[in-house]
């Protein structure tokens, strides 16, 4: 007889379900492992925990309101947009150690490439211009400052067309 | 029908207060219907585009407090795209256009811009009250519209909302006239304050019963503050990441010591833990605590202070407060009614021991015999647990379980936790509200829909097997006004069963389920009361196909009842069928 927590569970195990409902009561103990998207399907029923998710993040979960989310300092949000695109999007600048692992995340969530950059020119050959919104509220390019630095500061990204970006820049 | 004249029963109705009771006199002849109408003063609205400005102005002419809910509940979470809705301007422009006398507008989840703030502050004379909650879109620019042109104002309250804070004076913005103020919350900005302008704000306040400060207050300025509004009986402190030095926290401590009346303390949005001391006198008089922004306080540091909090009744907190810490809380607030923990470890990375379990809750279900609402979020969960959580607490209202790891079972037996969640419908009858987690099958909905009458609210994530499980929910709770599934395997059958029902609900929301485009085309066609809306990611690529496929599953379905049919300000990726 199992006793767990000096519950012995036999004897307060409620039995809500409709009669006949034992059996398949008794098929749920063995299949743990629940499809979805991220997993295969087919692991081992002798496994008794599936193994540990991936470390990619399921959008709006946990379920807690963004400004939490940030409350902890080992995330910062910050929203990102991209000209012509209707969504705005947010990513988790912490996850990041330096430009090129960001510009390759913004590349693949929004589907464009980044120019070259270099100091005097920015950004050239793509069209697509990466900006950020500073701690003063002006609008600088990304890529100038050092990575620390920028992270620290930075509010919000947009990734401006190329058309749009002012001589200043 | 009537024995008295109509002056006699408005003043009868004047004691009927709750939104649903006005309701229901409304219903009973056509005469109380007009009586009810032109004395109601406070009109709930709990979805935005369910009714309009215009018709809401016709019904109720003399309204003096309007709340506006927009958004589903999950854009919360961001899943909801930026664009959607809940626009707030047309409602102020037409109650501004019709002369209504708005004294109070409490909002939720809406699109609010500076511009919408500035029309509001310059159409109502009597404004006294404006109720901010998970909003966006407007600027601080907007809050000093508020603050100049309101000259009744006694409530200003921004509850979490992203606000762009230009940095600007608005806290200046108040006239030196303006002595009414009750309630002030301005936690959620994120920028410099003025501080001398709120210190002589609050000193000429002589009402100010609610202050919520937002990070950049110091901790000198508070002790000042306080002792300037010794009235106070809710306090949101900001920030203070350094040790104070002995003056200032001997300042502070005067200042707390006098603030008698203070119940409610919150804020703590960082924090040294040498500060909590200070309010050490203060916490056998409190009875709503929160902390659950103090992110960087340990354990053992929570658990000096509420271990004086003998008289709490609501305690939000982090789960760095741990199953040992929750013990405490269990042995010292008998009067705790309602308990939210939050998770500190948002992604679930650090293999964090002190974070809370199913231990916590079952001490916390049997130490507290008045507990009626619960958020909690944890990383493990058994169903004995839940088990003799119901036996303990057969009074809850609402039951918010998050196991952060989608799908996990009970992590002693493997599992499901149908059992654990049956226990608690079964068990709690008053129950209105409950969101489930973990690994759960059909089962749980099946005992859902047996046992869960009063249910309202029902909130599903990665859970159930089959379309049998939505429809035990839609089937079995008559009570249902809110439904939303994330990630769940319920289909077109399960969405189709009973069209009808959807117009006794407020709402349904689904997404990344297994209802295709065809199904919810079927549904609307027979449905003119029903919006049904469909948003999906990748608009782009739809908009230039020619040919629809049917079969297409369908990433986001909302649908709400509605007597003023499709809205005319959807953005162009949220397609109304």
């Amino acid at each position: 007889m199992e006793v767990i927590n000096g519950l012995n569970l036999k004897d307060t195990e409620l039995r809500l379900g409709l009669p006949g409902a034992q059996e398949e009561q008794q098929q749920q103990q063995v299949s743990c492992v629940r499809s979805n998207n991220k997993r295969k399907n087919n692991d081992s029923k002798e496994e008794s925990a599936p193994p540990p998710p991936a470390k990619t993040q399921i959008v709006g979960w946990p379920p807690v309101r963004s400004n939490r989310k940030n409350n902890n300092k080992n995330v910062s949000y910050v929203k990102v947009s991209m000209d012509g695109a209707p969504y705005l999007r947010k990513i988790d600048l912490k996850m990041y150690k330096n430009y090129p692992e960001l510009l390759k995340a913004l590349e693949n969530m929004f589907k464009f490439t980044v120019g070259e950059y270099s100091e005097r020119q920015g950004y050239k050959g793509s069209g697509f211009v990466p900006t950020y919104e500073d701690k003063d509220g002006d609008w600088m390019l990304v890529g100038d400052v050092p990575w620390d630095m920028f992270s620290s500061s930075c509010q919000k990204l947009r990734i401006m067309k190329g058309s749009e970006v002012p001589p200043a820049l | 029908m009537n024995y008295f004249p109509d002056e006699v029963i408005e003043h009868v109705f004047d004691f009927v207060v709750s939104h649903r009771d006005r309701n229901s006199i409304s219903l009973v002849c056509k005469s109380w219907h007009k009586i009810e109408r032109l004395s109601r003063k406070e009109v709930f609205i709990g979805n935005c585009y369910a009714i309009n400005p215009e018709r809401l102005i016709g019904r109720f002419p003399c309204l003096k407090s309007l709340t506006l809910k927009g958004k589903p509940h999950f854009a919360d979470f961001n899943l909801v795209p930026h664009e959607w809705g809940g626009f707030v301007l047309p409602w102020i422009e037409a109650l501004a256009r019709s002369r209504v006398g708005l004294e109070e507008l409490r909002l939720k989840r809406m699109v609010v811009t500076d511009e919408s703030l500035e029309l509001l502050s310059r159409s109502f004379a009597n404004f006294k009250s404006l109720v901010l909650v998970s909003c966006e879109g407007f600027t601080t620019d907007g809050l000093a519209s508020i603050a100049a042109n309101c000259r009744q104002l006694r409530e200003l309250d921004l509850q979490e909302n992203e606000i762009d804070d230009h940095r600007g004076q608005w806290l200046n913005c108040f006239p030196d006239s303006c002595t009414t103020l009750i309630s002030l919350n301005f936690a959620c900005l994120k920028g410099e304050t003025n501080v001398a302008a709120l210190e002589r704000l609050v000193a000429r306040s002589p009402n100010l019963k609610s202050l919520k400060l937002n990070r950049a207050v110091p901790l000198d300025a508070l002790a000042r503050l306080m002792s300037c509004a010794p009235q106070l009986v809710d306090l949101g402190v900001g920030s203070y990441e350094n040790e104070p030095d002995p003056e200032s926290f001997a300042k502070l401590m005067t200042a707390i010591e006098k603030c008698m009346s203070l119940r409610s303390l919150s804020g703590f949005l960082e924090v040294a833990p040498l500060c909590l001391p200070a309010f050490y006198p203060i916490c056998q008089n409190l009875i709503s605590l929160n902390l659950s922004y103090a992110a960087e306080i340990q354990g053992n540091h929570l658990i000096k202070l509420i271990q004086l909090c003998k008289r709490l009744q609501r305690l939000w907190i982090l789960d760095s407060i741990g199953d040992k810490g929750l013990a405490v809380v269990a042995a010292t607030c008998k009067e705790l009614q309602e308990l939210r923990v939050f998770p500190s470890d948002v992604h679930g990375e650090e293999d964090n021991n002190a974070a809370v379990t199913e231990v916590g809750l079952v001490a916390i279900s049997a130490g507290c015999p008045k507990l009626h609402s619960i958020l909690y979020f944890c990383k493990q969960m058994t169903n004995a647990a839940l088990i003799a959580v119901a036996k303990n607490c057969p009074n809850f209202i609402r039951f918010r379980l998050c196991i952060l790891e989608p799908h996990k079972p009970d992590h002693i037996t493997s599992q499901s936790l149908d059992e654990g969640f049956g226990a608690i419908v079964q068990a709690c009858k008053g129950l209105r509200r409950l969101s489930v987690s973990g690994l759960l099958t059909d089962q749980v909905f099946l005992y859902i829909g047996m046992y869960a009458e009063q249910l309202e609210m029902l909130s599903i994530a990665f859970a159930g097997d089959t379309d049998k499980g939505m429809l035990y929910v839609l089937n079995g709770c008559k009570k249902m006004r809110k439904l939303e599934i994330r990630d769940s395997p319920f289909g077109n059958a399960a969405l189709l069963a009973d069209v009808g029902r959807y117009e006794t609900m407020r709402s349904l929301w689904m997404s990344s389920c297994e209802v295709t485009l065809g199904g919810c085309k079927r549904l609307a066609q027979n449905s003119p009361r029903l919006n049904v809306e469909i948003i999906n990611e990748n608009e782009n690529n739809r908009m230039e196909q020619n040919e629809e496929d049917e079969r297409e599953k369908v990433d986001k379905l909302y649908l709400y009842r509605t007597v003023v049919g499709t809205r005319k300000d959807a953005p162009p990726y949220v397609r109304i069928l």
